[in-house]
C-alpha cells in the first residue's frame, strides 16, 4: 500500500544493470576493451618474435631491385625491376584476366540462364546439364583441367597446330600476328568515337521523336551501321595503314606477334565458365522472380514481345539479378588468385609467393596483397549500391 | 431493359458508332473446347456479344469463368471451335492476336499495374509503344482518364504507394488509355478490402453507362442488377444458363443456378 501512496511521479525503482541503455553501454566498453588488448598483444607479440630472429620491418624492401623473371607482363619488366614494380606488374595482372573474365563471364551467362528458360527442350536441357555439371565440380580442378589436360597437351612449338589468319597454338600457347597501325591510323580511332557519341545523339534523338510525333526509328540496326560505316570510311579516306607482324617460328620458339601464354589462357577458360554458371542461375532467377501477371498485363495492353521485355520484364527483374550479379564479380576476381596453382604470375602469385619467398617480409607482403583485393572489392560494391539504389522500387 | 441500353449507346461514344456497325457483334464465341492437359476447362461454349452490351458472368470457383474470358484476348489458347473479336478471328497467328489486344482491354484481380514505372508512365506506355501516340497527347488522354477515375493527383506516384482500391482504378485507367472498344473484367473486385470495392465499382458503372461492351466476371451480384444487359451461368466449364438479370435473379431455371444464388444471395 506505500507504493501507491507514493504516487505515479516516482517510478518503481530498478537494479542499474536491468537497464537496457546502461546494460549496452556496459557490454560494448567490455568487448571495446578485450579487442584493444588482443590487437596489442599481436602487435607485442609479432614485433618481440621478429626481433628475436633478428628480422626487420618496413616497406623499404619496396624499391630493391627484384631480379626474378616474370613470364607474362603488361608493364614493362625485366630483372632489374623493382619488388614495387612486381606488385603492380601483379595488379595489372589480376586485374586484366578479372576484366576479361567478367565481360566473358557475363556474355556467357546471360545467354545461357535466358536459354534455360527457352521452351525448346533440347536448348533448356544443354543449358541445364552446363549449370549442374561447371557448378558442381570445384574451381581449382576445373583450372587443372583446361591447362594440363587441354593447352599443355598440344603439341610441341615444332609441329603447332595451325590456326586461320597466321596463327598457331601449341605447348606455349596461342600465337597471332600483331596489329601495327601507323600513324594515319589515329585518324580511324577518332572517327571511331564521333560514331560513339553520333550513336548517343542519336538515341536521344529518337527517343524525343518517338515522345512528339509516336514514331518509331529503327535505332538499333542505324547504330550498327553507323559505327561500322563511319570509321571505315575514315580509314578509306586517310588511307591509314596497318602492317602486320605475324609470328614467325624461329629457332626455339615463335618470334614476333602476340602471344597469349596457356596460364593466362587456362585461368581465363576456368574463371568465365565457372563463374557463369552461377550468373545463369541468378538470370534465370531474376526473370522468374517477375510475376507472369506483369507478362499477362502487358500482353493485354498489346505490346509485342520485345517491347514486353524491354519495357516490362527486363527492367523488374535488373533489380533482383543485379545483388547476386555483384557478388559474382567479386567472387571472379578474388577466385583468380587460384592462378598461382598453374603458375599465372597475378598479385598473389607474384607478390605473396615469389617476392615473399625473396624478401622474407611476409607481415608486409601478406598485407599489401589483402589490402589491394580489399579495395577492388569495396569499389565494386559501391559502384553496384549505386546502381541498386537508383533501380530501388518506390513502396511508401 | 433493352430500350434503356439502346439510347446511353446512342449518346455517349459517338465515335466508337463509326468504327462498327452495330449490328455487327462485338464478340462471337462459337462451339469453343478448350483443355488444360486431359482437363476439359471449357466445354462446347457460344456466345455471342453485341457491341455496347454489357454482360455478368457468374458461377462457382472453378467453372472456367475466368478461363473464357481470357481466351477472348487469347492470354489462353482455346483448342476447338472459334473466336471472333471486331471481326478477327483468333488463331495462332501473332499479328491477329496483337490485332485483337490492342481493341480489348482487360483488368486483372490483382491489378499487375507495373510497379517500376510512375502512375502517367503506366498510362501512356501502351499509347506511346503501341499505338505511336506522341507522348503529349497520351499524358493529357492519360490525365483525362485519371481524373475520369478521380485520383488525377496520383499521377507521379508510383503504384506501390497507392492503396488496392486506387491501384485497381489506375489500372482501369491504364486500360481506356488504349481507346478499347471490349472491356473485360477479371474479379475487378476479389482482391479489394471490403470499404475500397464501392469505388472501382462506381467507376464500372459510369463505363457502362456509356455504351462501354463489357464482360465481367464478378460476384457482385448487386452490379450485376444495377448494369448487366445479360447475366451468364456458368459450371464446369459450360454455359448453363443465361438471362436479362431481372429475369436471372427472380426466376432461376436450372436447379444449379437456383443452388448458387442461394448460396450468394443471403
Amino acid at each position: 500500500m506505500t507504493a501507491l501512496d507514493a504516487g505515479p511521479t516516482e517510478a518503481p525503482r530498478t537494479f542499474f544493470f536491468n537497464d537496457p541503455v546502461i546494460r549496452g553501454i556496459v557490454y560494448q566498453i567490455v568487448v571495446g576493451l578485450i579487442l584493444v588488448s588482443f590487437i596489442a598483444w599481436i602487435i607485442g607479440n609479432t614485433a618481440a618474435n621478429l626481433a628475436a630472429q633478428n628480422k626487420t620491418t618496413g616497406f623499404d624492401f619496396l624499391w630493391k631491385t627484384a631480379g626474378f623473371d616474370i613470364s607474362f607482363s603488361l608493364l614493362p619488366w625485366s630483372r632489374a625491376s623493382t619488388y614495387w614494380q612486381a606488385f603492380l606488374v601483379g595488379i595489372t595482372n589480376t586485374l586484366l584476366v578479372a576484366f576479361i573474365g567478367i565481360v566473358v563471364a557475363t556474355i556467357l551467362g546471360f545467354t545461357i540462364g535466358i536459354a534455360r528458360l527457352s521452351s525448346n527442350f533440347i536448348i533448356s536441357s544443354l543449358a541445364t546439364v552446363y549449370v549442374e555439371t561447371i557448378r558442381n565440380i570445384p574451381l581449382l580442378l576445373q583450372l587443372f583441367f583446361w591447362y594440363f589436360a587441354v593447352l599443355k597437351t598440344m603439341p610441341a612449338v615444332r609441329d603447332s597446330y595451325e590456326l586461320p589468319l597466321d596463327s598457331f597454338i601449341n605447348q606455349r600457347g596461342i600465337f597471332f600476328p600483331q596489329p601495327l597501325p601507323d600513324a594515319q591510323f589515329g585518324f580511324v580511332w577518332i572517327g571511331l568515337a564521333v560514331a560513339i557519341v553520333g550513336v548517343l545523339v542519336l538515341r536521344r534523338w529518337a527517343r524525343k521523336r518517338l515522345e512528339a510525333t509516336g514514331q518509331r526509328f529503327p535505332v538499333f540496326l542505324t547504330s550498327l551501321a553507323v559505327l561500322l560505316v563511319l570509321p571505315a570510311l575514315v580509314w578509306l579516306i586517310s588511307g591509314a595503314q596497318v602492317a602486320f607482324d605475324p609470328p614467325v617460328l624461329g629457332r626455339f620458339n615463335f618470334e614476333g606477334g602476340v602471344q597469349l601464354p596457356p596460364e593466362f589462357l587456362a585461368l581465363l577458360f576456368g574463371l568465365s565458365i565457372y563463374t557463369a554458371s552461377f550468373i545463369a542461375e541468378t538470370v534465370r532467377g531474376g526473370i522468374q522472380a517477375v510475376n507472369h501477371g506483369q507478362t499477362e498485363a502487358a500482353q493485354s495492353l498489346g505490346l509485342k514481345e520485345g517491347d514486353r521485355l524491354r519495357l516490362v520484364i527486363v527492367p523488374q527483374a535488373m533489380r533482383v539479378i543485379v545483388p547476386p550479379l555483384t557478388s559474382q564479380y567479386l567472387n571472379l576476381t578474388k577466385n583468380s588468385s587460384l592462378g598461382a596453382a598453374i603458375g599465372y604470375p597475378e598479385l598473389v602469385n607474384v607478390f605473396s609467393g615469389t617476392a615473399l619467398n625473396q624478401t622474407g617480409r611476409a607481415i608486409e607482403c601478406i598485407a599489401l596483397t589483402m589490402l589491394v583485393y580489399l579495395i577492388l572489392s569495396l569499389l565494386t560494391s559501391a559502384i553496384m549500391n549505386w546502381y541498386n539504389a537508383r533501380v530501388t522500387l518506390v513502396e511508401r | 431493359m433493352s430500350e434503356p441500353s439502346q439510347t446511353t449507346a446512342a449518346s455517349g461514344q459517338a465515335t466508337r458508332q463509326d468504327k462498327a456497325t452495330s449490328t455487327k457483334p462485338a464478340i462471337e464465341i462459337i462451339g469453343m473446347h478448350k483443355w488444360y492437359g486431359d482437363f476439359h476447362v471449357l466445354r462446347d461454349i457460344n456466345l455471342t456479344v453485341g457491341d455496347g452490351e454489357r454482360i455478368v458472368i457468374a458461377g462457382p470457383s472453378g467453372s472456367g469463368k475466368s478461363t473464357l474470358i481470357r481466351c477472348v484476348n487469347r492470354l489462353e489458347e482455346h483448342q476447338e471451335g472459334q473466336i471472333i473479336v471486331n471481326g478477327v478471328e483468333l488463331t495462332a497467328d501473332l499479328k491477329r492476336i496483337d490485332e485483337v489486344r490492342r481493341e480489348v482491354g482487360m483488368v486483372f484481380q490483382h491489378f499487375n499495374l507495373f510497379p517500376h514505372l510512375t502512375i502517367l508512365q503506366n498510362l501512356t506506355l501502351a499509347p506511346i509503344w503501341v499505338r505511336g501516340t506522341p507522348k503529349a497527347a497520351a499524358e493529357a488522354t492519360a490525365m483525362h482518364y485519371l481524373e475520369r477515375v478521380k485520383i488525377p493527383e496520383q499521377a507521379n506516384k508510383f503504384p506501390g504507394q497507392l492503396s488496392g482500391g486506387q491501384q485497381q482504378r489506375v489500372a482501369i485507367a491504364r486500360s481506356l488509355c488504349m481507346q478499347p472498344r471490349i472491356m473485360l473484367f477479371d474479379e475487378p473486385t476479389s482482391a479489394l478490402d471490403p470499404e475500397m470495392v464501392k469505388e472501382v465499382l462506381d467507376v464500372m458503372i459510369s463505363l457502362a453507362e456509356e455504351g462501354m461492351t463489357m464482360i465481367c466476371v464478378t460476384h457482385e451480384m448487386g452490379f450485376a442488377r444495377q448494369v448487366a444487359d445479360r447475366v451468364i451461368f456458368m459450371d464446369q466449364g459450360q454455359i448453363i444458363e443465361q438471362n436479362e438479370p431481372e429475369q436471372f435473379f427472380s426466376n432461376p431455371q436450372h436447379e444449379r443456378t437456383k443452388l448458387f444464388l442461394s448460396q450468394i444471395l443471403h
